[in-house]
Parts: structure tokens; C-alpha cells; sequence
């Protein structure tokens, strides 16, 4: 009896040592969204799974750009998961810095990933980053103020019917604006916004050669039209907007219309944050019949820094956090709207979540943006509202803080346009592309 | 007559003093009361003043979410640590330079001053490669070097001037009774400038506490101090300012309360010397 208790003691110290052994605490850097934040309440069943633990470090998003851009381009190995985007991920999965995702296991159904997202975070072919969720941008209007005055939203509208119902929307006695839009400094602001809305105006950043196209008509057109319509129908003060401070004045009930983040439709429909949550519509970006509709394409993904010391447990917490199992778990603990959206096909196969009011826009939205074919006329890059090369943030920074002055009314659109063709060529001869 | 002037005058300034206070205290104030608001009234326009429903329901999301005493152990470390420190180095610096300066004096004090006008990201990735080689990525010892360089310019400035005002003839009379170089720095120099060295070890502790470019970019999870809890509060995509600021609150509260206490030694300190 004694030689039975004392071989069980031992094969159990052996099965505590071993998991002991196994069990790591990988560090994990990510941003400061609600989704994200929900993955952090929900680490424990992980833990519970795995017996890995999770140290995590979250920041805000350019913080958090530039930190973990510092660590993988010096091999820090300060992170063994990196949140990244669209925009990195072909880049530095090029530069060899992410290890790729091609031995994701049977279970986790890697051909369920949303064929835009699974490109966009791709490098010839090979996976580089898991998408925890995708989103694009779409029209938030409100449904009150489109039936006072007189119109109806079409599902797929043109910029016109969106000019025009944005003047017929515009109550300045009430404080009410037609249209809110970004127009904030920044590539991933109000530079992000242009860029996708010039795509429907036949606009393109390069031609095949990389040479800068803001000497063209379209860009001049997009431009035109922006300014002339938030003139018209914008908030006062609208070339310091950014996503944030539309989502406070549409809250509040001071926007008619208001294109941006398809994450935002969550925001504005929560009656504990938004006096309008009753009376949200949502519709495509529009366009000009040319072919491309104005809305963008992002995911924030989960990769791996080549080197990492934990490898197999960064790959599994990826296969957690981005697993049909955890929209699940989101789903029983906090409600089908709450879940992740935009990463997998099978969401929107789900009944449950179609029920959600913008579900089926959203798809609808993410569907319709081509991260590889973008543009009117053929370009050498991929992205929607970026080209995903490494010289890209820097130049569209400066180009966006041009545009911003336009709307300002600091200079005019040709000075900006002349400004933004000389400083994206310039910058190109540079890097060694022209 | 001459009394009532200096009597309208005292009122003036001293309302002068006050509106500049409130002005400069006004941000923190708000800061403050933002953090006891819900999001909505938080971003609500007009802005509410006093009149919202007062919750604590920030702080307590906050104090769920992130483990706010790691972080503000960390943060005393981290500025402790480094103040403690490069007051041990800049003793002896500033007592050379003011007691036994040499022809290079001036010029080597501004070469130390304009280290301090370098941008520093600048220096990012080659001290960033730097902490990799020698392990100390993401630790407390790393950041509180770190911080200790960045901040010893002004302290070896600070207390050459406070030294300055010390007469020489002091120190003199102790070396001829016979008092060695370490008993006339540490019996007759430190005691003679502790005001002087009391408001440099405040300043510096409040710098090192308020850095927020070294401690963002040299930390992961381990040594994080207080700034990073604060940036893990800011996005965005998403109004979180009521949260935002909660923890911005908690994040200043430690030094401002340090400061509250001391304001009389940090004063007297820095107009040491002031008027002669």
C-alpha cells in the first residue's frame, strides 16, 4: 500500500514538475480598445487551458506603434506577441521580422479567416498576423433627421446624394451639422479618411513607376469636394477633428451623417454613452460610379516576433484569442454585439450575431474593400487608405498636415496639392524608389 | 495715504497670484473632476462644472484593470533611486567646480547643459541596443541609470549654484583644523546647502516621476512606472476620458501630495540665493 501511495506521490511531483516546467508567462503588447480590454478580463481561461500565463502591456496606439517597431527592428524580444496592423504586417513580414503562422493547427480553421483579412496581413502568400478583429468604415446617419428631411438613404449612396442630404441635414440654429468627417493631421487620422475617399474619386498616392499623383485631377477633385461639403454642412473647427471628437458631437446628437470606423457603430448605438442610440442607420461608403467605394480596410492582428523565446505559447494564446471558441466565450459573457467582429466567415454565418443592428453592413463594408486592388487605375502598392511601404507614415504625416491647413483655410488646395507632390517625390528619390 | 496704496496693491497682487495659480492648477482640477464623472457627462457640451452625479465607478474600473501598486512602486524606484544617485555623483561634481574650479570650468558645466538639448529620440535606438546587450531591458536599474544621466546636468547645476553662495572662507577653516576632504563634504558643505540640496532632490524626484519618453520606450511589463499606466488609459478610437482620467489622478496624486508637503522647502530652496 505504502509503495502504491508513494509511486502515485511521485508520478503526481513528476506531472507538477513537467507543467511546471512547460508553463510560461509570455508578455503581450496591445492597444487601449474595448475589445482588447475584453481579451485581457478574459485571460483566465487561457491560463486555465494552457497554464501559461499572460503579462500584458497596453498603450495607446501610436505609443504602442513606435515601442514594439523599436523592439522588433532591434531584436529586443521585449514582447513575445505583438498587436499590429495592416500596415505593418506585410512589411515586416517581409523583413523577416514575424514568424509566420503557417502550422496554425487543424481545429482552428485558418480558410475561416475573412479572405480581405487574411490577404491585407499576408506576404506573398504566407500568414504573418492572426486577426483578432477587422473593421472598415461606413455611413452612421441619423434616421430622424434623413426622414425630417424628406430623404432616403440609399444602401450604397453616391458622394452627390451624400452632399445633398447633408445640406438638407445641416440646422446650424440647432447646432446640427450635416456631415461629420476627420480631418486631423495624421496618417492614420484624417489622412486615412482622404485616402480612401480620393480611391472613389480615381485618385491614387503613385503610378506604376512611384511617381506622386497629387498633380492630378482626381486628388484635386477629392479635395474640392471635401472642402466644399464640410464648408457647406461640417462642424465649425473640423480640420482638428479626429475619430474621437466625431464620436462626441454624433453622441450628442450634432451630426446628420458620419463616415468612419465600422467599431464606431457599437459606440453610438449604446444608449448609456449615445442620446441618438434609437435612431442610428448605417449605409456603404459612397462613391462615384467609378468603381471604388471610399472605405477603408483594418485589422488588428496578433504576430510573433522572429526570435521569440516562446514560440509554442505564443502560438497558442494566438489560436485562443482568435479561435471561433473565444467569440463564444465573448458572446456568453458579454453579448453577441460585444464580440470581435471582422475576422472570420463564420460569424456571419452565425444567427445570433446577424441579429446585431450593423452586423450585416460591416461584412458588407469589409467585403467591399480590396487591400490589393484598391484604386481606379493600377498602383504598385497594397493597402486602401495606406500604401504598405515603410516610407508611407512618415510622408502621408506630412501630407495630411498640408490637407489639415487647407481646411483650416491656411493655404488652398493647389498650394497643398504642389506641396504634397514635392514632398512624397522628394521623399521616394530618397528611399531609392524613383 | 502711502498705507492705503501699499494696502490696494497687496490686494491686487495677491489676486494676481491667485488667478495665476487657479490658471495653472486649473488643468489638474479638471483632470480631477473628470475623474469622478460617467464618459457621457465627461464629453458633454456644455461642459459640466460641479453639477454631475459624483461616481467612483472610474476608479474602481481602473483599480481592476491594472495593477496600480506595481506600477507605483516602480515609479518610486525608479525616481528615488535616480535622484539618490545622481545627488551622490553631482556632491563631489558641483563642490569641484564651485570650490576648485579650473580654467575649463564654465565650459565643461555648458557642455553638460547641452546634453540636455539633444532630442532624445535621437539616442533611442543605440541606447535601446545598449539595454538589450546588457540585460537590463525592461528593469528598474536600467531606467533609474538612465534617468540618472538625463537629469544630473541639472542637478550638478542646481547645487554648483547653491555651493557658489557658500563663502569659501568656511570650508577653509575647517581644512585648517584639520578636517579631511570627505569630513568637509559631508560635515560642513551638505549641512551648510541642505536647502539647497533638499529643493534638487524634489525637482528631480518630480522629473524623474513625470518622464515619460525613456520609461515608455525601456519598459515592457516588469518596470513599468506610472506613465505607462497612464498611456494604457489613453486611445484613440474610443472616449475613455473619465477612465483616462481617473488614472491620470492616481498617477499624480503620490507627487503632489510629496509636493503639498514640501512646497516650503522647495521654495526656499529655489530662491536660495536669489536676492543678496
Amino acid at each position: 500500500m505504502k509503495r502504491t501511495y508513494g509511486a502515485l506521490l511521485g508520478a503526481c511531483a513528476t506531472v507538477a514538475f513537467a507543467s511546471a516546467a512547460y508553463a510560461e508567462t509570455i508578455t503581450i503588447a496591445t492597444v487601449n480598445n474595448g475589445d482588447m480590454i475584453r481579451m485581457q478580463g478574459l485571460t483566465d481561461d487561457f491560463t486555465a487551458k494552457t497554464g501559461h500565463e499572460v503579462e500584458w502591456v497596453t498603450l495607446e496606439e501610436n505609443v504602442l506603434r513606435q515601442r514594439v517597431t523599436t523592439d522588433i527592428s532591434t531584436k529586443g524580444g521585449a514582447f513575445d506577441i505583438m498587436t499590429i496592423g495592416m500596415y505593418e504586417t506585410p512589411i515586416w513580414g517581409a523583413n523577416g521580422w514575424l514568424v509566420p503562422l503557417d502550422d496554425l493547427s487543424e481545429e482552428y480553421d485558418v480558410d475561416d479567416i475573412l479572405p480581405a483579412m487574411a490577404g491585407g496581413l499576408s506576404h506573398d502568400g504566407t500568414l504573418y498576423a492572426a486577426p483578432f478583429y477587422g473593421e472598415s468604415s461606413m455611413i452612421m446617419y441619423r434616421t430622424d433627421l434623413m426622414e425630417k428631411a424628406g430623404l432616403e438613404m440609399p444602401e450604397a449612396p453616391t458622394w452627390s446624394f451624400i452632399r445633398e442630404a447633408a445640406a438638407a441635414m445641416t440646422d446650424r440654429e440647432n447646432d446640427i451639422n450635416g456631415i461629420c468627417l476627420r480631418g486631423k493631421a495624421g496618417w492614420g487620422e484624417g489622412g486615412a479618411f482622404i485616402t480612401a475617399m480620393s480611391n472613389s474619386f480615381g485618385a491614387r498616392w503613385f503610378d506604376m513607376d512611384w511617381n506622386a499623383q497629387f498633380d492630378t485631377q482626381p486628388w484635386k477633385d477629392t479635395l474640392e469636394f471635401y472642402v466644399g461639403m464640410m464648408n457647406e454642412s461640417g462642424p465649425a473647427g473640423y480640420a482638428t477633428n479626429g475619430f474621437n471628437e466625431n464620436l462626441s458631437l454624433f453622441q450628442q446628437g450634432k451630426c446628420g451623417m458620419w463616415i468612419d470606423a465600422t467599431v464606431a457603430a457599437s459606440f453610438v448605438t449604446n444608449p448609456n454613452d449615445s442620446t441618438v442610440a434609437d435612431s442610428v442607420g448605417f449605409a456603404l461608403a459612397p462613391d462615384t460610379g467609378l468603381g471604388k467605394r471610399s472605405n477603408w480596410l483594418w485589422a488588428w492582428a496578433l504576430a510573433i516576433p522572429a526570435g521569440s523565446q516562446k514560440e509554442d505559447a505564443a502560438k497558442q494564446f494566438i489560436e485562443w484569442a482568435t479561435s471561433k471558441d473565444y467569440i463564444e466565450l465573448v458572446a456568453e459573457n458579454e453579448g453577441w454585439a460585444n464580440v470581435p467582429p471582422g475576422a472570420r466567415t463564420s460569424l456571419y454565418e452565425n444567427p445570433n450575431y446577424m441579429e446585431v443592428p450593423f452586423a450585416q453592413m460591416t461584412l458588407d463594408s469589409i467585403l467591399s474593400a480590396d487591400p490589393n486592388n484598391s484604386t481606379v487605375e493600377e498602383s504598385p502598392y497594397v493597402g486602401v487608405q495606406f500604401a504598405a511601404i515603410p516610407e508611407f507614415a512618415g510622408i502621408a504625416t506630412e501630407v495630411s498636415q498640408e490637407f489639415s491647413a487647407v481646411y483650416a483655410g491656411q493655404q488652398s488646395i493647389d498650394e497643398a496639392l504642389e506641396k504634397a507632390q514635392a514632398i512624397t517625390n522628394d521623399a521616394m528619390e530618397a528611399a531609392g524608389y524613383r | 495715504m502711502a498705507r492705503a496704496v501699499t494696502t490696494n496693491r497687496k490686494i491686487i497682487n495677491t489676486a494676481v497670484a491667485w488667478g495665476i495659480g487657479l490658471l495653472v492648477f486649473f488643468p489638474i482640477l479638471w483632470t480631477i473632476l473628470t475623474s469622478f464623472k460617467t464618459e457621457a457627462q465627461a464629453i458633454a457640451d456644455p461642459p459640466i462644472f460641479l453639477g454631475f452625479d459624483w461616481t467612483l465607478e472610474n476608479y474602481a474600473v481602473v483599480m481592476e484593470r491594472s495593477d496600480y501598486g506595481k506600477y507605483l512602486w516602480n515609479s518610486i524606484v525608479i525616481a528615488g533611486g535616480s535622484t539618490i544617485l545622481g545627488i551622490i555623483i553631482a556632491v563631489p561634481a558641483a563642490w569641484s567646480m564651485a570650490f576648485v574650479p579650473s580654467k575649463k570650468t564654465k565650459d565643461i558645466l555648458l557642455w553638460m547643459l547641452s546634453t540636455k538639448m539633444l532630442p532624445a529620440v535621437g539616442v533611442l535606438y543605440p541606447i535601446y541596443l545598449l539595454f538589450i546587450k546588457m540585460g537590463i531591458l525592461d528593469s528598474k536599474i536600467g531606467l533609474v541609470i538612465v534617468l540618472m544621466l538625463i537629469n544630473l546636468p541639472i542637478i550638478v547645476w542646481m547645487l554648483y549654484t547653491y555651493f557658489k553662495e557658500i563663502p569659501g572662507e568656511i570650508l577653509e577653516a575647517a581644512r585648517m583644523d584639520g578636517a579631511s576632504l570627505k569630513e568637509e563634504v559631508i560635515y560642513i558643505l551638505t549641512p551648510m546647502a541642505i536647502p539647497g540640496i533638499a529643493s534638487t532632490l524634489l525637482l528631480n524626484v518630480i522629473l524623474a516621476w513625470n518622464e515619460a519618453f525613456w520609461t515608455l520606450n525601456l519598459t515592457a511589463a516588469k518596470a513599468a512606472p506610472l506613465t505607462a499606466f497612464i498611456a494604457s488609459y489613453s486611445s484613440p478610437e474610443g472616449l475613455f476620458y473619465a477612465k483616462l482620467s481617473a488614472a491620470s489622478t492616481m498617477a499624480i496624486a503620490p507627487i503632489l501630495i510629496l509636493g503639498w508637503f514640501s512646497q516650503k522647502q522647495l521654495v526656499s530652496g529655489l530662491t536660495f540665493g536669489a536676492v543678496k
